[in-house]
């Protein structure tokens, strides 16, 4: 056994309400640079939809992930070690820009320039990769929301797959969701494993995936091994970046910036110690409906006596695991079981987990009835289709969606019966497994979601990485690997582009 | 005329390899995040496919067949196979895969200077450097034409002395070997020489960075603090 800890992150999708604060403030720190415009390290889509990139769930088409071969083996879909190398020169499985949506910008001085007319001026579009005008912008990083473009197009959703998808186009039994979706810092990521260079690493201490800038080579192969197409290729610096899960914030005990920022409070972090010697024959397991639950054997009970002492075996710190053991994210995916993984048939191990949506009863009206099972209404007849949420959460395994909605809302029931009717309805509870205690916690984490429940962040010891802490003083910061170069001069030998500087359009200061 | 002959062919490729050798040196212990492949395949993928792999296919095999040809000594290749053979040998796949190389460079150069997305995103050096290879392919597959005036192989001994006396150091008798081979020879040297020139300054960095580790490492990579 050798014992890991990762921070991994919990997203409660029941209250996510779609309103793109954590995409918008991850945009503002991270990628509002030059070559990175179309990049969002953190988007929320609504499904049913194709999503961004196009279709990015249809592996068929892109290659993502991992495949378990007839040896019980697996490998990058995208091919093994001499398939990658010898598609380096064009990689057949790579989204092109349109797949993500060219990325635009409005001419917004015309409105200040421009000369007295009879027409009020307009502000038209223009590319920011050519600089070139546009048109008509024909696709956005969130073209579908709110179930927007027609449903024949929003259908090739591949979580429809195994349904009968017809009826959901119908104004009746039209439903819809929100997705929020990040890089996902897999146990066994993909992007990892295609990376030609070595350049994409997984740390040890808080499992963060990263790419390291100064060694890729911009093959490009990551962008296509990743299933959820998290890594973007900057097509200014020639190389790939991802979501780094706000590691400065992360080492400083802080949520990261989507996390903060999220106003329905989905959003919950926490270490999980796992057992890295399994990671291999977990993602082998060979049926895809049995990687669920498969994935949870990795993860150790902080509180167990001998994982804790092989865990201070292993080095990790006191602060972590005491961290682990007041993990909301341990709570949730192991303990009570509400938080899923997003398409573990991938065989990538994510480390970001849904709590399933409930949604509104179906036809209930129409049937004059409800269909119930004690005090539960029954999970069947729920709008968001069990089946969908399967496929997009258990490899199309109903069994845990069920169980998981069925929690919650026994957990509502629970409380309504003590607050309204001011009785313990303990059977309630009998019926889905769970106990007083933790159908109080739940409610706790849940409804009420403390910012100190949320995020359990143990700080990064990185103090500890400067053993002498004289010889670095006067040390430079972040830079673009230039020693203690600022960036800012202009000549540069090696033809760098500079990374703080928009070359496509000219960028106009207020009051020029 | 003939100082002159030794500044170009027995002076200046030591320039170049020094240049290049330092350079490349400075930059990848500088500036690593400017050494890159620097491809353009999310802008426009349409066509890159066929341009790209016909291109590389063929460069890399003219490369390695200039540096087994040039550097191999008469005395070794003679075991094997007779000058004039060696000669058609070099005309035939250097032409076969000279052409597969044209095609894919005529249809990069064409990508890079008409995709509005792709010129706009493109360095003066990646431009540049296109043309650049494109000169130097043309030279090269005149040469073929050249070499058919003497297929007994002679010229090509003549150039091997020069590569193999370069790396051997001795620049001025280099310089001598080639004195009298044709004007066509001597600018595709000249302009090969230039692109080493150039070389640290460019793309073609990536070149180095053939990922041939990746075939034995593990599919994990895992940092320690």
């Amino acid at each position: 056994m050798k014992i890991r800890s990762q921070i991994g992150m919990v997203l409660n999708l029941d209250k996510c309400i779609g309103c793109h604060t954590c995409s918008i403030t991850c945009k503002n720190v991270w990628t509002s640079r030059e070559g990175m415009e179309y990049a969002w390290f953190n988007n929320v889509e609504t499904k049913p939809g194709i999503g961004y990139p196009k279709e990015w769930e249809n592996q068929d088409k892109w290659n993502g992930g991992w495949v378990r071969k007839s040896n019980g083996d697996i490998q990058p879909k995208i091919g093994g070690k001499f398939r990658v190398l010898a598609n380096i020169f064009a990689n057949p499985d790579l989204p092109e820009i349109d797949d993500y949506y060219e990325p635009f910008d409005y001419d917004y001085q015309h409105l200040h320039t421009a000369p007295e007319v009879k027409h009020q001026p307009t502000a038209r579009p223009r590319s920011v990769i050519s600089g070139k005008r546009m048109q008509k912008i024909e696709w956005g990083p969130n073209w579908e929301e709110i179930l927007g473009t027609e449903f024949a197009k929003r259908s090739k959703d591949k979580n429809f797959d195994n349904m009968q998808k017809e009826i959901y186009g119908e104004y009746e039994n039209t439903f819809m969701m929100y997705l929020p979706r990040l890089c996902e810092h897999c146990l066994n990521p993909t992007c990892a494993a295609s990376c030609p260079s070595g350049a994409i690493y997984k740390r040890e201490e808080d499992g963060i995936v990263l790419i390291d800038q100064e060694k890729c080579r911009g093959w490009r192969m990551c962008v296509s091994g990743c299933p959820y197409k998290k890594i973007y290729y900057n097509w200014k610096s020639g190389k790939s970046e991802k979501c780094i899960f706000c590691y400065p914030r992360i080492e400083a005990g802080m949520p990261t910036i989507c996390s903060e920022t999220c106003v329905g409070r989905i959003r919950y972090l926490g270490v999980l110690l796992y057992d890295a010697d399994k990671i291999k024959e977990v993602a082998s397991t060979a049926s895809e409906t049995d990687l669920y639950e498969k994935q949870l054997e990795v993860f150790l009970d902080p509180n167990d006596p001998e994982v804790i002492a092989q865990a201070r075996k292993d080095g990790i710190t006191d602060s972590v695991i005491e961290a682990a053991q007041k993990s909301p994210v341990y709570k949730m995916a192991v303990d009570w079981k509400l938080a899923l993984p997003l398409h573990p048939e991938y065989r990538t191990l994510p480390m970001v987990w849904y709590v399933p949506s409930l949604s509104p009863i179906q036809n209930a009206v129409e049937a004059g009835t409800l269909g119930m099972a004690g005090v539960i209404p029954d999970i069947r007849s729920l709008r968001i289709p069990l089946k969908y949420l399967a496929n997009l959460l258990t490899a199309g395994d109903e069994e845990p969606i069920v169980r998981a909605l069925e929690r919650l809302l026994a957990m509502r029931a629970y409380k309504r019966a003590e607050h309204v009717e001011g009785i313990e309805d303990l059977e309630v509870l009998r019926q889905v497994g769970l106990s007083k205690k933790q159908a109080e916690e739940m409610y706790r984490y849940l409804a009420i979601a403390n910012y100190e429940d949320r995020y359990v962040i143990p700080t990064g010891h990185r103090e500890m990485n400067v053993p002498e802490a004289y010889g670095e003083k006067s040390g430079c910061g972040f830079t673009f690997g230039n020693g203690c170069g600022t960036g800012k001069s202009d000549v540069n030998m090696f033809g760098a582009k500079k990374v703080s500087r928009r070359d496509v359009i000219k960028t106009v200061n207020v009051g020029e | 005329m003939s100082n002159f002959n030794n500044l170009l062919f027995g002076v200046y490729p030591y320039i170049t390899i020094f240049i290049c050798i330092v350079g490349c040196w400075i930059r990848f212990d500088r500036e690593p995040y400017t050494w890159k492949a620097d491809s353009s395949q999310m802008l426009n993928g349409k066509g890159f496919r066929i341009a790209s792999n016909l291109f590389h296919v063929g460069v890399i095999f003219i490369l390695l067949g200039h540096f087994v040809g040039l550097l191999t000594p008469v005395s070794i290749y003679h075991h094997f196979i007779s000058t004039a053979d060696k000669q058609m040998l070099a005309m035939v796949s250097g032409g076969f895969f000279g052409v597969l190389c044209l095609i894919g460079l005529l249809m990069l150069i064409k990508r890079r200077l008409t995709d509005p997305r792709v010129r706009a995103s493109s360095k003066t050096s990646d431009i540049l450097i296109l043309i650049m290879l494109l000169v130097q392919l043309v030279l090269g597959l005149m040469t073929i034409f050249v070499s058919m005036d003497h297929l007994d192989g002679s010229v090509m001994v003549l150039l091997g002395e020069w590569a193999q006396s370069i790396v051997t150091f001795q620049g001025m008798q280099a310089a001598a070997a080639i004195e009298s081979v044709h004007i066509i020879y001597k600018l595709h040297i000249l302009v090969g020489l230039t692109m080493i020139l150039m070389f640290p300054f460019t793309r073609l960095v990536h070149v180095i960075s053939v990922p041939i580790w990746y075939l034995g490492r593990r599919y994990q990579v895992v940092r320690q603090r």
